[in-house]
């Protein structure tokens, strides 16, 4: 089944001078349900445009967007969204962030916090609860953003350059850890889907769809299944989609001095070189 | 712990510093009138003002005036608060509503208040209410502008993930507009319980029966300076003091800051 299909999606936007830009061109896309998905790019290839389009936050200009099989209008409410920026809110404390979905959703509050508790223990930062945002690393800041957005349970998580601001060491244990929430839910449903067979329609959607964009592709094949090459904009387009056949679960500290793992970032970086060439020629 | 006691020390340091400079501003304002280089009639003395002071307290006419300002004060507060924080609010949230009232809300803005003040005291009579409104329009501004600002400058991050979480419209109002606004609101509290006092003492300078500015005003029409510097003076400690507590609030309420 396809969670995401974007159909020949375009986007234009209004330039300051009154000019028209194009950040992306036809761009046809379908993730299967379950899958992560990587897309790459040179900066300034749209690749954020894409997201906010598949969130709904961005209308495309033209073309169609489905989730689910079902064409979506406003705001995709299948998906969570993790931003490059830090989007906890300051004024509430760990707990009142990672429980804000819930809230929002009209969950009690005492069942909402509950649930908040049991996600920051998964995250590793129960001792932090009464912590404003303010007052944690960046590293930890992503962690209380990833217990924020996984305990909506939704189907699909869309992140956009989430662990770019991070130093090299947090940021692979973050990559470690999102592997390793992803995994463990991917593990359950087919666990599920094994020995409850009423509770298998459910569970199926318990392995989350990511689609991951981030212009690492370093990163992008550590952690995808499949890594998407935009071309450098204006008007990007799929330049490549290539699989990435490396077996889970995958240890990160050891995945990028293996030789499968270089031979897939050769030949993927043999068709991303050019465009970056391109965006830097055209900057 | 070490920084919190160094920066005990510090504020200790600085509490000593201030007392100090008064100290010193006070004896040389007694010594060079003392010393008769000042003429105490336009200056009065600080041993005069002090002996006044202590005759209002004792007496008790300090307390009803002070009471009658502090409630104006308080009134034109909280109303101007709760005008300025719906309008901005409300110019905020439709931008065609602002770009239409721009120019009246800056034309408003520049009307120096003492002007106003005989018309409010037409309109709403001697009492209170003249004073409260005086005050109400000059927080009002304060607490607009700042409003304003603060829903315009919401980040558009913040926005986007607590829709994404779900949040309704007025659950976008409550969990990140109001909240990013409420830090530009209470950063501007000193300012609007300022502005506050001065609608009030202004108006009770221009026309009252009651109130510190009418002690003030009593006073200057009788060429009697320690009385018009002892009301000062009475303005001074309480907007010090008053203004001890709001820092306090606002250190509280923003607490989430780094």
């Amino acid at each position: 089944m396809t969670a995401l299909e974007l159909e020949s999606v375009s986007r234009q936007f209004v330039t300051p001078d009154g000019g028209s830009y194009r950040a992306l061109d036809s761009v046809s896309l379908a993730i299967p349900a379950g899958a992560f998905v990587a897309i790459v790019g040179p900066s300034g290839c749209g690749k954020s445009t894409l997201l906010n389009i598949a969130a709904g936050l961005v209308p495309p200009s033209s073309g169609s967007v489905r989730v689910d099989g079902e064409a979506l209008s406003g705001l995709n409410r299948r998906a969570t969204y993790m931003f490059q920026q830090d989007a906890l809110l300051p004024w509430k404390n760990v707990r009142e962030n990672v429980a804000l979905g819930l809230v929002l959703a009209g969950v009690a509050s005492a069942d909402a916090n509950a649930r908040a508790n049991e996600w920051l223990a998964r995250v590793g930062l129960s001792t932090f609860a009464a912590h404003y945002p303010s007052q944690l690393s960046g590293g930890m800041r992503k962690r209380v953003t990833m217990a924020q957005n996984w305990i909506l349970d939704r189907g699909m998580l869309l992140m956009d350059e989430p662990f770019s601001a991070l130093d090299v060491h947090t940021r692979q244990r973050m990559e470690t850890e999102l592997l390793t929430l992803w995994e463990s839910t991917a593990e359950n449903a087919e666990f599920a889907e094994k020995n409850d067979s009423l509770r298998a329609q459910r569970t199926l959607r318990l392995k989350k769809t990511v689609v991951f964009v981030t212009h690492d592709l370093e990163e992008a094949i550590a952690l995808a299944d499949e890594v998407v090459v935009l071309s450098a904009g204006p008007a990007s387009h799929v330049v490549a989609r290539h699989p990435v056949a490396l077996d889970r679960p995958r240890d990160l500290f050891e995945l990028r001095t293996s030789a499968a793992f270089i031979d897939l970032y050769r030949s993927l970086w043999a068709v991303l070189r050019d465009e970056v060439i391109k965006s830097q020629r055209d900057a | 712990m070490k920084s919190s006691r160094a920066s005990a020390t510090r504020n200790g340091a600085v509490l000593a510093w201030q007392i100090a400079v008064g100290a010193i501003a006070i004896a040389a304002w007694q010594t060079l009138v003392t010393l008769g280089l000042l003429d105490a009639f336009f200056v009065s003395r600080p041993s005069d003002i002090a002996k006044r002071l202590s005759t209002w307290v004792v007496s008790g006419t300090l307390w009803g005036h002070l009471a009658t300002t502090l409630e104006e004060s308080l009134l034109g507060l909280i109303a101007g608060a709760a005008l300025g924080i719906s309008f901005g609010f409300g110019f905020a949230r439709s931008p065609l509503v602002a770009r239409v009232f721009d120019p009246y809300i800056k034309m408003l803005n520049a009307v120096p208040r003492v002007v106003l003040a005989p018309l409010f005291l037409l309109w709403f009579g001697l009492g209170i209410w003249s004073k409260v409104a005086l005050a109400v329009t000059l927080v009002f501004f304060v607490m607009f502008f700042n409003t304003y600002q603060g829903v315009r400058d919401a980040d558009k991050v913040l926005i986007d993930n607590v829709r994404m979480l779900g949040a309704s419209e007025r659950q976008l109002v409550r969990h990140v507009l109001i909240p990013s606004a409420l830090t530009w609101i209470f950063s501007s509290l000193q300012t609007s319980l300022g502005f506050a006092m001065v609608g009030a003492v202004v108006g009770e300078y221009l026309g009252a029966t009651r109130g510190l500015g009418y002690v003030i005003a009593q006073a200057e029409g009788t060429f009697d300076t320690t009385g018009v510097f002892a009301g000062m003076t009475v303005l001074g400690v309480v907007v010090v003091i008053v203004s001890a507590g709001v820092s306090r609030l606002e250190r509280w309420l923003l607490r989430w800051k780094a």
